[in-house]
């Protein structure tokens, strides 16, 4: 069983080899080094550049500012709404409605949102003209605004499900139902008693999905495209223009923007580290001082309305999507089109035919890696009694901290040099990197918590380890299988940025299709588009629901898993 | 020197430099031994040594002869010992004869045959006919049957039992006993039974072993 004790170095190497890589290669052109385009002695050349760029300031403050904003309010909705929601029915609701959530691909939320809060959107139209008095979409500057808004409201909209689903997992070694039964029998309220006997337990778990999520949300270049300002766009954006520019010498200034771009990351972190500390210092005197109650109506409902928000932004923009791929005429301000057609559907079918092929292959490809490295490194963890301690946990999250923005032009820069075709081939490997460790996190869990006698028993019964993972564990582990198989596809759909710079825009992708669509601003054909991207990612999900309710119809036990 | 049945000579399991358990004793065939001890005194670290599946952490210091055979350093599915749990384990994804077929060695060659194998098994434990059924609609004396069948089938040369009693109700409990040490005995295995439950030792009338 050799190949199987070197999985997880293997799995660690195919993860975090593009990413060390790739900041080598965004690191050196940043100092001046690229002997393929005549860069051969370091210097701070293209820091200095970049200095001088007039619109450093401005995408500086657009990369921190939205970031820091959209983290807190997702983290500050997702707790407000867990602390005075948990256990009842309103939770059960959101519950539900997560899975379709986190499926729906970062573009196309973006995009729903813009649909909904353009000044030709849903929002103006229902208020118009009664409330408002427009009979022409005002001439507002609500999308792409220059404070980012827009874009922080796009952020949050898509990571407070994420964060709702780390916590969800978080919750059950926090034991909140003890601790807020302890706290409301002190005459504590609600939503005052989860918040001071709970959450410390619960952030503490899902401290690094809140890292990630910071981290991305910095640097996120789709959502910026689509819903964020353009003079001067936010670090990422700019660094990715320049990429894109037919002048390679901006390269250079590519490079040191992406360094400049990674150093903030790691101030911010370390400077929500320091917030943390501060705040927990205030949140233990708080406790302390043992008041009972905050006016927890008002925060319980606030928590839901919040919550409620966030999931109908993503809703109501799925279906401004869709009822603009099947519009006819649409005036403003109608709130539903004149007639509906399947003509946008068919004019853009046979152009998205391509796009769609490749994103598919594309994510099966990388998705049946991720699942065959996971299951391999969770057999071997199993078979040769492998404990991952705390570190291998950063190490898993490290291609999610890291910005892609800071290691992807790297990666794009060694293919120059070595003169290689980045084609489809490297294009998986890109997306493996962020693919991997989505599928991980959500196999563990269940593959740990299999009761690991039935193997005992097998063994027992003269099966090999081989028999018994392939005709007990697996087959057991079906549904868990391909709720990570259908993870792993969604996440590879949304991918935006390792499509676009290693397959160095000759790899088009649903994504990278919709997104280039973002400047053009017909709605129809981003409509369709964009839902077809988020059909992808959501039949993933279908699937993975019905199939093991299929194959096990006959057996109760694993149907409701 | 040939000696039949289950022989732990000085066997002892280690947890880094602290031996957990510790049990010297041979079981003839046919025989029962009983080794009694409350929760965390190693039983079921000693009966996972036993079967092989003990995780790398821990150490095995002294002998596992089956029949004479050292079994100790060979793989859990080459060692020919049964274990029952308190759990039936039946795996959920089979059907009742699947779970039947997955204990019938293989070299009981041809569907027919196989399937006439396991029709005369549950013809055994009186479960006649249950075999497409899936294992989670039976009740839970009918899984303990089952589950038991399983593990005779695949003909093993001792069986282990992890207070496989404990959770059926009191009259099931007694019937239960009765066919497991019957089917033992009438097969000449020397059954290790681990409990804490002093009736399941005087039920089975062998030898008591106090642990810890």
């Amino acid at each position: 069983m050799r190949p199987l004790r070197l999985a997880p170095a293997l799995t660690l190497a195919l993860m975090l080899g593009p990413v060390l890589a790739g900041l080598v290669g965004t690191l050196l052109p940043a100092i001046g080094v690229l002997p393929a385009l005549g860069g051969s002695t370091p210097g701070l050349g293209p820091l200095k550049a970049l200095a001088g760029w007039p619109g450093l300031a401005g995408a500086l403050w657009l990369s921190v500012v939205p970031g820091l904003a959209a983290t807190a309010l997702s983290l500050g909705i997702v707790t407000l709404f867990v602390a005075g929601w948990q256990g009842g029915r309103a939770f059960a609701a959101l519950e539900r409605a997560l899975a379709p959530l986190l499926a729906v691909p970062h573009a196309a939320a973006a995009f729903g949102l813009a649909f909904l809060i353009a000044p030709s959107g849903w929002i103006a139209r229902a208020l118009s003209p009664w409330a408002t008095g427009w009979m022409r979409p005002p001439d507002l500057l609500i999308v792409q605004d220059p404070w980012g808004l827009a874009m922080v409201m796009g952020l949050v909209a898509k990571e407070v499900p994420f964060l709702f689903l780390m916590t969800l997992a978080a919750l059950p070694q926090a034991r909140p139902a003890q601790r807020l039964t302890l706290a409301r029998a002190l005459g504590y309220g609600r939503v005052t008693g989860w918040l001071k006997a709970v959450f410390p337990a619960v952030y503490a778990q899902v401290r690094l999905p809140v890292y990630a999520v910071l981290a991305y949300s910095m640097t996120v270049v789709d959502v910026a495209i689509i819903l964020g300002p353009g003079t001067p766009p936010p670090l990422a954006v700019q660094v990715v223009r320049w990429m894109a520019d037919p002048d390679l010498s901006l390269r250079f200034l590519a490079a040191a923007g992406a360094a400049a771009q990674l150093a903030l990351v790691i101030a911010a972190l370390g400077l929500w580290r320091l917030g943390e500390l501060g705040l927990g210092a205030l949140g233990r005197r708080w406790a302390e001082a043992g008041r009972r109650r905050h006016g927890e109506g008002a925060l319980q409902a606030a928590g839901l309305a919040l919550a409620t928000l966030s999931a109908l932004a993503v809703i109501g923009g799925l279906l401004g999507l869709a009822v603009w791929s099947v519009a006819g005429f649409w005036g403003f301000p109608d709130i539903l089109p004149d007639a509906l057609s399947t003509k946008s559907w068919l004019r853009h079918a046979p152009a998205l035919a391509g796009p769609t092929v490749e994103t598919i292959v594309i994510a099966a490809a990388a998705t049946g890696m991720a699942l065959a490295l996971t299951v391999a490194c969770l057999e071997a963890e199993h078979r040769f009694g492998l404990s991952p301690g705390a570190r291998s946990l950063w190490l898993l999250y490290l291609p999610l901290l890291v910005p892609q923005v800071a290691f992807l032009p790297g990666l794009q820069t060694f293919a120059l040099v070595a003169g290689a075709d980045m084609g489809r081939g490297a294009v998986i490997l890109g997306h493996l990197v962020f693919v991997l460790p989505y599928v991980f996190l959500s196999l563990a869990a269940p593959w740990r918590a299999w009761d690991a006698r039935h193997a005992q028993v097998a063994a027992a019964l003269g099966a090999g380890p081989a028999r018994v993972l392939w005709t007990v564990r697996l087959p057991m582990l079906l549904a868990p299988l391909l709720t990570a198989a259908a993870v792993g596809c969604a996440v590879s759909v949304g991918q935006y940025l390792p499509t676009l710079l290693i397959g160095a825009g000759r790899v088009q992708t649903l994504t990278t299709e919709a997104v280039a669509l973002a400047s053009g601003g017909d709605r129809r054909i981003i409509g369709v588009t964009a839902l077809a991207q988020t059909a992808l990612a959501a039949a993933g999900f279908a699937l993975a629901l019905a199939a093991p309710r299929l194959v096990w119809r006959n057996r109760r036990a694993l149907r409701g898993a | 020197m040939q000696e039949d049945g289950l022989a732990l000579d000085r066997l002892e399991v280690w947890h880094g430099d602290a031996p957990l358990v510790a049990l010297d004793a041979h079981v003839a065939p046919g025989e029962v031994l009983s080794v009694m001890g409350p929760s965390g005194s190693g039983k079921s670290t000693l009966l996972a040594a036993i079967i092989g599946t003990l995780a790398p952490a821990f150490r095995v210091r002294g002998h596992i002869r089956l029949d004479g055979r050292e079994i100790g350093a060979l793989p859990p599915e080459a060692r020919r010992v049964g274990i029952l749990f308190q759990e039936e384990l039946l795996f959920p994804h089979l059907s009742v004869a699947g779970n039947l077929g997955f204990g019938l060695p293989p070299s009981v060659r041809g569907r027919a045959e196989r399937a006439a194998r396991i029709e005369a098994a549950l013809d055994e434990i009186g479960l006649a006919g249950f075999g497409p059924r899936d294992p989670d609609t039976l009740s839970g004396g009918q899984k303990a049957r089952v589950a038991l069948m399983r593990m005779l089938l695949a003909e093993p040369r001792a069986l282990l039992l992890d207070e496989p009693f404990s959770r059926l109700d009191a009259g099931r409990r007694d019937q239960m006993r009765r066919l497991v040490f019957a089917r033992a005995a009438a097969r000449g295995l020397p059954v290790l039974l681990v409990t804490h439950d002093r009736e399941d030792a005087a039920a089975a009338g062998g030898r008591v072993i106090e642990l810890g």
